[in-house]
């Protein structure tokens, strides 16, 4: 007979534990006596339960007839038994295993990139013959939100950029008199690195995210799987103008940004400096050339394509809960930013090679 | 029958909860307006009515998601939305557990760890007894197995359950389900009714459910309120068996009967 008496209420703490060993040698029928039994809630049918299977295990007959009727119902509910859960299965680490897996992962990530890229190619390729499905009206929102909407940080940016290499410049050039020197400085920094590098950090950071986080909640919402069933190729209606939005807007914004870029180190140094505003407007002209342009231009081109590609790809992957999403976004900018200097730093190799 | 000893503060007379002239509406468009109604201890309370009438924002203005523009929501006779928000906080954490219609569980932990959470946040138990008190609601609803799993693993009747042992997790005396057997099929649903009624009995507690699905209305709930988008406020009051067999209101009887008919109540495409 367990007798259970008084208060018995688990959310207060400290309720006994019944284990199997305080059934000692107890041979009878197990019943109940709860005359005495005062408040209580589930922190006793808890314990009742932890007592049931105790018994249970030790094949003795229990006896529930006793119990008040709302405890029965609720023990009705629970199982005599519980499985234990199966004990994680602890794993060795194997160095070349993990290494060969990781190989194989960015293989295989290297692959499915480049399956997109064809895919996606092929879309663009079938909207110029003008059989792909691509809506106008989503190219043009999407380019929409990628270049004007983007217009305020990309000034903000390239002009303080700018204005900032006029003032480091300025201190050093004006030892050597060199003032109007400065001019040469920020004008080739700015067009030939810190505008194409700024506007690609800026859109991997607004664009990449964004583009990530709307496909994984896309995936969630089994918006894709509705997709494949009508037979519209992700690639063709969501990746294709993502990807040319970033494409179309990222040189024009690079320009933009060599602009401002350029008007920003102008205030500070003919501020700061001995020079005329036209002495610093024909110096930049010399030391400027137009392939200077072109090469920024082609490699914002670049940058484009890949945070599109990247932070679409990794939206796909993305699992289908809340913080999946996040995950997602997280890893389309930091993917994108690194990328967008790696790429960066190639190019500026191959121009050395090159020449330009 | 309930068990007396937890029920609290028992007073024969004043209903458990109750809405006084409540006046529901986001911005100059009204959802339901002048609304009354009780619910009794011990009862399952059906709020009823047809899609887009306003069933679920009731249910949120009870469970302090939404401010009505007018009215009194009474929790034993106490003013919930006249209380400081402390308090309303205190008597949602204290008493209400809820189902949401797509059971909202947390999908970054595991089920285990949804039912919980609320306990490590809110009692002073350790773990090894969080452990025991949330297996054993899992157990209650059948989904012990399910401790360690991610809720995204896990079937929509499966979801459901976990999500009802969280409602119970700080062992509430009013429980309010929204469309607890939508996206169900028949035989789960059926299942989950018997298991409101059993927890109803077991806990002691009161259950207002927001439905309208026929048949489980028809099993479990023994109270109701019919409310009407057309006029915008409740048309009928009592258990749906009453409202089916009883109830003249033609809007009424063609939701009942599950057909859609003109004023005379006859009606093209019956579904009998």
């Amino acid at each position: 007979m367990l007798v259970v008496k008084g208060s018995w209420l688990g959310r207060l703490g400290g309720l006994p534990e019944f284990r199997s060993d305080d059934l000692g040698d107890f041979g009878g029928p197990f019943g109940f006596d709860t005359r005495d039994l005062g408040r209580w809630d589930t922190g006793l049918v808890a314990f009742l339960w932890d007592a049931i299977r105790a018994a249970t295990r030790s094949g003795l007959k229990i006896d529930r007839s006793s119990l008040p009727d709302a405890i029965r119902k609720l023990l009705d509910l629970l199982p005599d038994e519980i499985a234990e859960p199966p004990k994680p299965k602890r794993s060795v680490f194997r160095p070349f295993y993990w290494l060969g897996g990781k190989v194989i992962d960015a293989l295989t990530e290297v692959g499915a990139l480049s399956d997109l890229t064809v895919q996606m190619s092929g879309g663009g390729v079938r909207a110029v013959l003008g059989r792909a499905m691509l809506r106008p009206v989503d190219l043009f929102s999407n380019t929409r939100s990628a270049g004007p909407s983007a217009l305020t940080i990309v000034s903000v940016v390239n002009f303080l950029v700018g204005a900032i290499l006029a003032f480091v410049g300025a201190v050093q050039l004006r030892r050597f008199a060199a003032d109007i020197f400065v001019a040469d400085l920020v004008g080739l920094a700015v067009v030939r690195e810190m505008a194409a590098v700024m506007t690609g950090i800026i859109m991997a950071g607004r664009t990449g995210g964004a583009y990530a986080s709307r496909i994984a909640t896309m995936r969630g919402n089994e918006e894709l799987d509705a997709l494949a069933v009508v037979g519209i190729p992700v690639s063709d209606y969501l990746i294709l103008p993502s990807v040319l939005a970033l494409v179309i807007t990222m040189p024009v914004l690079y320009l933009y940004g060599c602009l401002l870029g350029i008007l920003g180190g102008f205030l500070v140094a003919i501020s700061m400096l001995n020079i005329t505003a036209l002495g610093y407007y024909q110096q930049t002209l010399g030391a400027v050339p137009f392939d200077q342009f072109a090469f920024g231009f082609v490699k914002t081109l670049a940058f484009g394509l890949m945070i599109g590609l990247v932070s679409c790809r990794i939206g796909l992957l993305a699992g289908r809960s809340a913080a999946d999403v996040g995950i997602a976004a997280t890893r389309a900018v930091v993917a994108g930013i690194v990328g967008v200097i790696a790429m960066d730093a190639i190019f500026a190799v191959l121009a050395d090679v090159v020449g330009v | 029958m309930a068990d007396p000893t937890i029920v609290r503060a028992q007073d024969g007379s004043t209903p458990l909860l109750a809405l006084r002239d409540v006046t529901l509406a986001f911005g100059p468009k009204v959802i339901q307006q002048k609304l009354s109604f009780d619910v009794n201890r011990g009862s399952i309370f059906a709020v009823m009515g047809g899609s887009g009438c306003g069933k679920s924002t009731v249910l949120k203005s009870m469970i302090g998601l939404l401010r009505p523009g007018e009215g009194q929501f009474l929790v034993e006779g106490e003013d919930y939305w006249a209380d400081t928000e402390q308090r309303r906080i205190e008597i949602g954490r204290g008493r209400f557990g809820v189902l949401f219609q797509n059971s909202a569980l947390w999908s970054a932990l595991t089920v285990g760890e949804n039912v919980a959470l609320p306990m490590q946040m809110f009692t002073k138990l350790d773990d090894v007894e969080i452990r025991r008190l949330s297996l054993l609601k899992l157990a209650l609803v059948g989904m012990e197995h399910a401790y360690d799993q991610l809720p995204a693993e896990l079937s929509g009747g499966m979801r459901k359950r976990a999500g009802l042992a969280r409602a119970l997790a700080l062992d509430p005396d009013i429980l309010f389900f929204d469309e607890p057997s939508a996206g169900l099929d028949p035989i789960t649903s059926s299942r989950l009714d018997d298991l409101i009624v059993n927890l109803r009995d077991g806990l002691g507690a009161t259950v207002v459910i927001v439905s309208h699905e026929l048949p489980s209305l028809f099993a479990i709930a023994d109270d109701g309120v019919f409310l009407s988008a057309t006029s915008k406020t409740s048309i009928a009051h009592g258990s749906p068996v009453f409202l089916r067999d009883y109830c003249s209101d033609p809007v009424v009887q063609d939701f009942m009967q599950r057909r859609h008919g003109n004023e005379d109540g006859s009606g093209r495409g019956q579904l009998r």
